[in-house]
């Protein structure tokens, strides 16, 4: 910390808080590093900036997405989050491996505090800002139009919760710019980061953005919960609904029950520093042992949140690339239940180690290993469907076989964890680093880029690059490998985490290998890039307008693509799973309605934004100390809502003439597209109609 | 949906207000998971009361702090509230005049305000005795919890204001409605956590 600059205006900012004056005064590549990362942070927003500028598309911007209130849109905007934010993570990811590998008895090219602050943004990032909104931004795209709705329930709720997600994020970058981020993990464990030990900005900085992306997901969660259950189209039960949407509704009820303690945990934290209360302190009868517990009774649910999602994408996926029916419907509804129910009894085994009697943890490791029963049960599942189907090794199909192969392993190296006298000889090392990688890369990475490959021509109309794609993939499979065996075998060998500096050079080998790893995974974003390059180039080639590139079976497939607006010109009324599916065979999915309707679609609204702004420069100021602004945001925050309560004009209509207009315009498109056999539907003759025969 | 069936839990506008009735399915079942999302937030904060609940640190403690008196006061205070909110619920549910569902907004707002001014003598009562929260474990649990319920019911006075407002520009078209309904939800809940409070948290701590 430096002296403050002007206290009563920018409350205890002082110079040498900008990574650019650290490295000018002491040019090690420890704060040119920081200071080369800050300047990707600024010159990144500045090139953004520009581009709009030039081009003029500020006004474009802010009418078509930043206000829209379209929750394909909200959805897309989740997602460009996710993927920003997973580069940042990647390359910080990149930067602990490379310090590991170059400091065996060296000091390698971080100072500690600079990896620890690498390894609380990693960690903090991928599960804050790039796994949560990923799905999210799933989950709003897809869920609509998978139940027959228009839109979701609450609307400017959505957008909110988005903002907010951005407005955490954001933080998350400026944190890089000014000041210093938390070194305390991406669990902010105290009394660790209690004021009396880490006084500087950065837990400030880990607390606020949390909280923003607590509070967002906890209205996800009920914004996702309340469309499923009400916003279903006619004849959509529960159990006529698409596996991805049970595995949503099952995510939205973790984000309602296990996002709370989060908010508490992390505002009992604030109250801790800002105000000296004694939660989590050492002295004064605190007890940070409460911090274990509210943490973790979000954290372990979190787990599942993040990858309830990905077993529903992999459900789509490998029925619909295996040309059969997913195997086991209900037993696959009842085991995403049942592992929904069970996420909340089985926090205690992430603290085996913190003082429990035997038989409490014997208790929670009984109940960890149980949930492997109804996770078995869908791993089997998915390999029924895929038994004597037609199996199509399309991108997505991929991602879902290396899934069933690493999940497993990982499943099992957590059973080994969830037994607690071994977990005793592992814990807190690389082995368990290893095995929660293991499970979350390919239980929710791989599930989320196959939902990017799979849905991404439903969403633009033109399909992702065939080649780059298996580039990609195949780069995430052998970068998973090579990068987190080694953690095993090391973490077995008594290399504890977060290690800054290695003085075994035994470990030599293991660390390069999984250097190796790393570069390799990075690789495969940049293959992701390169895709979505080569794709947008060649899109006039892959158009899919008329909408079933693959021969889909949810509801999602049997409009447009992009689908309009409205999603349905005419809401669908369905007779059994698998409606479109068995449309395609049996009926005529393409025949116009009887008659066209106005339809009601809310309004654009710049509430989202001005909250989403607002509560970033309340975080902001209550970071810096800077209490008249942190008060003004607030302010601002509640003004707006109440401001909002008195707009009675929140809908637009569309005519029934320009719905009938875009239908004609869709239906004359799919009368003229040739049907495409499965065969061919990786080239350019799929032209989104599917070849069925009845 | 026939009319005399419930479309959510609570009072219903079924047989008065078709039109509102309709958009209330979503509106109030919605709020329905805010609150157990927030109720979560209590109950979180009770187990941690409860874990904290006799590290004093010497300072102190919950037999010398807690009023009977008073807090039972509020209590009262507090419960009758939730009658006059319900009276006005009635009121809006069978299309009285506005002026009457201004009056028992405003006596439920009063009565909040009460409540409020009651508890915080209460606390510069503690404050007075070197009873803050920065002095114990148990003090920073007992003022994480009872001024959050405060806290609320602060929101819930100013959700009050906006809505007698509200009823004065718009009348009663169904959005009010549909909020004068939250807002009762809303009322009533914090009525409920008080009773926690006051049976879990002030009761235990006297009779010790």
């Amino acid at each position: 910390m430096s002296a403050p600059v002007w206290p009563a205006v920018l409350g205890r900012f002082g110079w040498q808080d900008l990574p650019f004056v650290l490295a000018w005064q002491h040019p090690t590549i420890n704060e040119l590093i920081g200071a080369g990362a800050a300047a990707m942070v600024v010159i990144g927003a500045g090139v953004v900036a520009l581009l709009l500028t030039v081009t003029h598309r500020w006004r474009w911007l802010w009418s078509e997405w930043l206000t829209s209130l379209d929750h394909k849109k909200i959805g897309i905007m989740y997602i460009v989050i996710a993927f920003v934010m997973l580069a940042r993570a990647l390359i910080e990811a990149n930067l602990m491996r490379l310090q590991q590998a170059t400091a065996i008895n060296a000091p390698g090219i971080v100072a500690p505090e600079h990896f620890a602050e690498l390894f609380s943004t990693h960690g903090s990032i991928m599960i804050f800002f790039m796994a949560m909104p990923f799905l999210t931004g799933v989950i709003n795209y897809l869920v609509p139009l998978q139940i027959g709705a228009r839109d979701v329930a609450f609307p400017l709720l959505n957008a909110i919760g988005l903002w907010l997600t951005g407005s955490g994020a954001a933080l998350m970058m400026i944190s890089l710019v000014i000041g210093r981020f938390s070194t305390g993990g991406w669990s902010g464990y105290p009394p660790y980061t209690e004021i009396a030990f880490n006084p500087g900005v950065g837990p400030d900085y880990w607390i606020w953005a949390v909280t923003l992306g607590s509070i967002a997901s906890t209205l996800a969660g009920i914004n996702i919960a309340v469309t499923i259950y009400k916003m279903r189209c006619p004849g959509m039960h529960l159990m006529r609904m698409q596996m991805f949407c049970w595995t949503s509704l099952c995510t939205a009820i973790l984000m309602v029950f296990a996002m709370p303690p989060l908010t508490v945990a992390t505002a009992l934290l604030a109250l801790d520093r800002y105000l000296g209360f004694h939660f989590f302190t050492n002295a004064a009868g605190g007890n940070m042992m409460n911090y274990a517990n509210l943490f973790w009774m979000f954290g372990h649910p979190e787990v599942y949140i993040v990858i309830l999602p990905a077993f529903g994408i992999y459900s789509e996926v490998v029925s619909t690339f295996s040309s059969k029916e997913l195997y086991g419907y209900v037993s696959l509804v009842i085991a995403t239940m049942g592992i929904a129910v069970l996420s909340f009894t089985v926090w205690l085994h992430h603290f085996f180690t913190m003082g429990q009697s035997p038989s409490i943890n014997a208790a929670f490791g009984i109940a960890t290993m149980a949930i492997g029963v109804p996770t078995g049960v869908k791993i089997y599942n998915w390999i029924w469907t895929m038994f004597r189907g037609e199996v199509r090794f399309a991108t997505p199909m991929l991602y879902a076989l290396a899934f069933m192969m690493t999940f497993v392993l990982g499943g099992l190296t957590g059973i080994i964890l969830a037994f607690p006298p071994l977990d005793y000889v592992v814990h807190n090392t690389t082995f368990l680093v290893a095995h929660f990688h293991n499970m979350l890369i390919p239980g929710t990475l791989y599930g989320l880029i196959a939902a990017y490959t799979f849905w991404f021509p439903k969403a633009f109309g033109f399909r992702l690059n065939e080649t780059w794609g298996r580039i990609a993939c195949g780069c995430w499979v052998i970068g998973f490998y090579l990068a987190f065996m080694p953690l095993y075998v090391l973490g077995a060998a008594g290399l504890a985490r977060r290690t800054q500096a290695i003085d075994e050079a035994a470990y030599r080998p293991w660390l390069y290998a999984a250097e190796l790893g790393a570069v390799i995974l990075f690789c495969a974003l940049a293959a992701l890039i390169v895709q979505l390059w080569v794709s947008v180039r060649d899109r006039h080639a892959n158009r899919v307008f008329a909408g079933d590139p693959w021969d889909g079976r949810g509801l999602e497939w049997s409009v447009s693509a992009p689908p309009p607006e409205y999603n349905f010109a005419h809401l669908p009324h369905v007779e059994q799973r698998h409606a479109f599916y068995d449309d395609k065979r049996r009926h005529a999915p393409y025949a116009p309605p009887p008659h066209y309707d106005a339809i009601a679609m809310p309004r654009n609204s710049a509430v989202a934004p001005v909250i989403g702004i607002a509560s970033a420069i309340a975080g902001f100021a209550l970071v810096w100390y800077i209490w008249w602004l942190a008060i003004a945001g607030l302010v601002a925050i509640i003004a707006t809502v109440i401001a909002r309560s008195f707009v009675r004009d929140t809908e637009r209509t569309i005519p029934a003439a320009e719905v009938e207009r875009e239908q004609a315009l869709w239906l004359h498109a799919v009368d003229k597209a040739h049907p495409v056999p499965r065969e061919r539907e990786l080239t350019p003759a799929n032209q989104g109609l599917a070849e069925v025969h009845r | 949906m026939s009319e005399g069936r419930p479309r959510h839990a609570g009072l219903n506008l079924g047989d008065t207000d078709a039109q509102a009735d309709e958009g209330a399915g979503s509106a109030m079942f919605g709020f329905w998971m805010f609150l157990m999302s927030d109720a979560l937030v209590f109950a979180l904060l009770f187990a941690t009361y409860g874990v904290m609940q006799h590290a004093t640190a010497g300072g102190p403690g919950p037999a010398t702090e807690y009023k009977i008196g008073p807090t039972f006061i509020e209590t009262l205070v507090l419960l009758t509230s939730s009658v006059t909110y319900g009276m006005a619920s009635v009121a809006m549910k069978h299309g009285a005049a506005i002026r009457h569902i201004m009056l028992w907004l405003a006596v439920t707002l009063s009565l909040g305000l009460l409540f409020l001014a009651l508890e915080l003598h209460d606390f510069a009562d503690m404050f007075a005795h070197g009873a803050y929260p920065s002095r114990s474990g148990f003090l920073s649990a007992f003022f994480g919890l009872v001024p959050l319920h405060g806290l609320h019911v602060l929101i819930g006075g100013l959700w009050l204001v906006v809505m007698m407002v509200q009823l004065r520009v718009f009348g009663t078209d169904p959005q009010v409605k549909i909020n004068l309904l939250r807002l009762g939800l809303f009322w009533h809940f914090l009525d409920i956590v008080w009773i926690a409070i006051f049976s879990t948290v002030y009761l235990p701590g006297l009779i010790r």
